[in-house]
């Protein structure tokens, strides 16, 4: 049931959103399709002015990756894990998940095959996954829209929240689904 | 901050790729972020102008102010420094509606309409505003009531139950969404992040 509701939002929440808007501004008197291309305009500008930023993080990103850097950080890193209750195999995730969007999606998806995802460590990896951000691709992309060099408290507030997510995600998962 | 960070990442790189014997992969992931960065954003440009476009008309029919009238009140108090009947308040709005429903496709363009409409209020060209930073930090913390990508992972992988992972999900997000907003309104106060710049002439002169 619940399911059948989330694939009925996600199928449908596109569509009924494009018809929706101009449906609306239709019977508010807006030119719509005026309206519409006035506004696309700006999209070409705002994908070709976040290159410079988006090259920035990516390539310092793909160079640690390249490096295996993502490994060895978790390898150090595991003894404190462990200490405050996080499973070894989830660290990995827990590293990749801020710096890259397909990087993360690849471990978590690895992970929940391997363990299966109705497995303590799947459901974990999962929830970690959906309950955070690729904050360093969000930091370089709304920011550099914009042109923001300054991120001010930006990088560590979001890195913060990330972190708390993922220790929220092991602990209500503990309780919910208790290993 | 963004200094300090991107050239430790680079120093650990190439250091731990010299040790590890890695350093010709080094090389090669530099070379293919550099390309995949412009594909990623040009990829991105026909959807931005898409939603763009949607969003223009909802600017004009006047939608988006009257989703953010709908819950002034929240958003005063989150962003005090953005006018309750600026656009601005209704984009950001949409954005983070389109991110709880997991519509991903969505979310980025509008969250970047968004910016550019915070971008109107700032002073001080290429620094960050508090207003920026706050929207921010909901964005990456911000509530997931449709964990969409990963419920269709769990399934597409045998589950007998993939939308557990909604509830652990929705209290992990909530959590966290306190806990960087209690970050965010505690940091814009420390001197260290101060707003340090030359401020732009007032308008009209």
């Amino acid at each position: 049931m619940i399911q059948y509701v989330i694939n009925l939002v996600s199928v449908w929440a596109i569509p009924v959103f494009l018809l929706a808007i101009p449906l609306h501004g239709a019977v508010r008197g807006v030119k719509v399709y005026e309206s519409f291309v006035e506004g696309a305009k700006e999209g070409f500008q705002v994908g070709v002015r976040i290159i410079p930023y988006l090259v920035a993080i990516l390539v310092a990103v793909g160079m640690l990756r390249g490096a295996g850097g993502i490994d060895l950080l978790a390898h150090w890193l595991d003894p404190a894990m462990k200490w405050l209750g996080i499973p070894a195999e989830i660290l990995p995730l827990a590293i990749m998940r801020p710096l890259s969007g397909s990087g993360s999606l690849g471990i978590v998806t690895e992970l929940v095959k391997t363990h299966g995802p109705d497995s303590f460590i799947g459901r974990v990896a999962a929830s970690a996954y959906a309950s955070t951000e690729t904050t360093f691709y969000v930091l370089a992309v709304y920011f550099g829209a914009v042109g923001i060099k300054k991120a001010r408290h930006a990088v560590v507030a979001g890195l913060f929240a990330d972190i708390v997510s993922l220790f929220a995600a092991v602990f209500v998962c503990r309780l919910v689904f208790r290993p | 901050m963004l200094n300090y960070i991107w050239l430790s990442l680079i120093i650990l790189a190439v250091v731990l790729g010299g040790i590890n014997g890695k350093i010709e992969g080094v090389t090669k992931s530099a070379i293919d972020a550099a390309s995949n960065s412009v594909t990623l954003a040009i990829g991105l440009i026909g959807v931005m102008a898409l939603w763009m476009g949607i969003m223009k008309i909802a600017e004009d029919s006047g939608l988006v102010m009257l989703l953010a009238r709908l819950i002034a009140p929240v958003l005063r108090w989150l962003f005090p420094d953005v006018p309750p009947d600026h656009p601005a308040m209704g984009s950001m709005l949409m954005n983070i509606a389109a991110n709880a429903l997991g519509l991903s496709n969505a979310a980025t363009p509008l969250g970047l309409k968004a910016m550019e409409d915070l971008n109107k209020l700032n002073k001080f060209p290429g620094v960050a505003t508090n207003a920026m930073c706050t929207f921010l930090t909901i964005n990456t913390a911000g509530v997931q009531l449709i964990p969409a990508t990963m419920v269709s992972l769990m399934a597409s992988a045998g589950s007998t139950n993939p939308t557990a992972i909604i509830g652990t999900t929705f209290a992990a997000t909530v959590i966290s969404l306190v806990a960087g907003l209690a970050a965010v309104k505690l940091l814009e106060r420390l001197p260290i992040f101060a707003v340090a710049g030359v401020p732009l002439k007032e308008e009209g002169s």
